[in-house]
């Protein structure tokens, strides 16, 4: 098969949460395996150290990004991250991660955030593909698999006229197909997906004869250094735990009741 | 012309929205208990609203996946007296997820079992809410009626056995200045009994019924004015995006399920295409929290940590 023939492949990936070494790791292997588009669906800071360091790699591969609730706070100067959390034990991890990052992020890059747009439209296939952070409603919500029913999808595909929808924000992978329609939340490359595996994922679409097929590729990457450094800028056990371990220590009590049973905490 | 304005030609107009969430009022004002803080004056005797049926739901269950619902409530009164309950929510889970709000006096092993048999058969999450108002038999039963801590709880220890995750809903009738100590109460208690994780959601008091006379009702400043709504999100607001669904048709919430100006006819489609007038007292409330009835957690921010 030649070049031209193959089909075409394009990487989505979503919460990077400053753990760049995640993210040098994802964007090297969506290049290996023959990606010619990579997308990032937002929120670059949280739980991770030294923030700055992501934006010169996405710069550098030439990833289009979204703006992620997370990316909008910090770029506009925000006092909080607008995660959506309504739990008094989420906030409270939210706070210190957003006040670490606010505070380890350059004015350069916080413009830089401020100016990205809340979605991007691409066509793919020849259907239209939309990526976003949280759904394409609302930057912060929550599109978690056991919630987000087909009815709801069918409106959400009707009003924003499209056939795929991208989406984040979760942390958790998920995917199905609602009639020709698809959804992907796309995961992210941030931490790991609760499941006590250390790796992070993220999506390849490729562009078939019979449309598009979403694939979920996992992603082992240097975790004992990203969580060395993390204990060094004095970040909490439970983001340090939660890299070491891949279960959730932190915000996690926005989980709906099957995602959180399926977790060990 | 009157020295107060009347609240309807003050009230801010709530715009029309989409049905994100349907409450259905399945148990009505019909409760096994006789709670002293009930907003709706439920109890084994008040039938001013009755049980619904299978038949009852499914015409609004087909509109409402028409109108591209996301999740489904179930509330009373008390749901688990409705005997169709196990059917009404298998069927309601083929389309969406589903939350159920009892006080859990009534949750058997054997139900809770079949409930778990439905959920696992399903893509969509089942989630209870269980209302306990303190930690201790006495904090509780003051409220909710002799033995209903205990009973209560063995509910709790029958949905956590079959691997349900309850949200354990209690109104704050106590003193806020004891919000954490309340918090940690309840997880120790919880935890000793098993549930490893406990879920907690603190909802404010809505003086009306019952409470309205257990200590007061809404001062009659308690309204939200123009002033009040310029500016404000309306979507932090349930009925932004909600409908309630009882056996007298759709009304705005399921605060105002029993009263007069909550109602909104008898089709959901209809009800969402009119802007409805924010007059009642317990508007203010929501207005002051938020979303109080979803299942997002409503504790005191900070929460000891």
């Amino acid at each position: 098969m030649t070049e031209s023939s193959s089909p075409e492949r394009v990487a989505l990936f979503g919460g990077v949460y400053s753990n760049y070494l995640a993210l040098e790791s994802v964007i090297d292997d969506a290049r290996r395996r023959g990606a010619t588009r990579l997308y990032c669906l937002g929120d670059l800071g949280a739980f991770g150290p030294h923030p700055d360091r992501v934006f010169p790699l996405l710069v550098d591969a030439n990833v289009q990004t979204v703006q992620g609730n997370y990316d909008h706070s910090i770029g506009h100067r925000r006092d909080d991250c607008a995660c959506g959390y309504t739990d008094p034990k989420d906030n409270y991890f939210a706070r210190i991660s957003y006040s670490y990052t606010f505070e380890n992020t350059s004015d350069r890059w916080k413009d830089w955030l401020r100016d990205l747009n809340p979605s991007i439209d691409i066509e793919l296939a020849g259907r239209r593909v939309h990526l976003c952070h949280g759904s394409p409603r609302q930057t912060n919500e929550f599109l978690w698999e056991s919630t987000t029913p087909d009815p709801f999808l069918r409106r959400l595909f009707r009003d924003h006229e499209t056939d795929v929808i991208a989406c984040t924000h979760t942390g958790l992978s998920w995917q199905r197909t609602v009639d020709t329609n698809l959804i992907v939340n796309v995961g992210v490359v941030g931490r790991p997906e609760n499941d006590g595996c250390t790796d992070v994922s993220y999506c390849m679409l490729t562009a078939g004869e019979n449309g598009i097929v979403a694939d979920q590729v996992r992603v082992a990457y240097d975790h004992e250094r990203l969580s060395a450094e993390m204990r060094s800028e004095g970040l909490p056990n439970e983001f340090t735990e939660t890299i070491e371990t891949g279960w959730w220590k932190s915000c996690l009590e926005i989980l709906p009741a099957k995602e959180r049973a399926r977790g060990k905490c | 012309m009157p020295s107060t304005p009347a609240p309807e030609t003050t009230a801010p107009l709530l715009p029309p929205g989409p049905l994100d969430a349907l409450w259905i009022q399945l148990g009505g004002t019909l409760c096994n208990l006789q709670c002293t803080h009930c907003f709706i004056s439920c109890s084994p005797k008040n039938k001013s609203l009755d049980l619904m049926s299978l038949a009852d739901v499914e015409p609004y269950l087909v509109e409402a996946e028409r109108l591209g619902t996301r999740e489904y409530y179930f509330t009373g009164g008390e749901v688990f007296i409705v005997k169709e309950l196990e059917a009404i929510v298998e069927r309601t889970l083929q389309q969406g997820p589903v939350t159920l709000l009892t006080n859990g006096t009534l949750t058997t092993l054997e139900r809770a079992t079949r409930l778990a048999e439905i959920a696992a058969a399903t893509p969509y999450s089942l989630e209870f809410r269980v209302s306990l108002d303190g930690f201790t038999p006495e904090t509780n039963d003051v409220i909710r009626g002799r033995g209903t801590f205990e009973r209560a709880m063995r509910g709790v220890e029958n949905l956590v056995s079959v691997g349900f995750l309850p949200i354990i809903t209690a109104t704050q009738v106590w003193d806020p200045s004891e919000n954490l100590n309340v918090i940690a109460g309840f997880s120790e208690e919880l935890r000793r009994r098993g549930y490893d994780r406990p879920r907690l959601k603190i909802l404010p008091v809505l003086k009306m019924g019952a409470e309205a006379e257990r200590t007061e009702g809404y001062a009659d400043y308690e309204r939200i004015t123009e002033d009040m709504w310029r500016g404000y999100d309306a979507s932090l607001l349930l009925c932004h995006a909600s409908r309630t669904v009882s056996g007298r048709g759709v009304h705005i919430c399921p605060i105002l399920v029993d009263d007069p100006a909550g109602s909104i006819g008898t089709s959901l489609t209809e009800s969402l295409d009119r802007p409805y007038p924010l007059t009642h007292s317990a508007c203010y409330t929501c207005w002051q929290y938020g979303s109080i009835c979803s299942n997002a957690s409503s504790a005191p921010a900070d929460g000891g940590y």
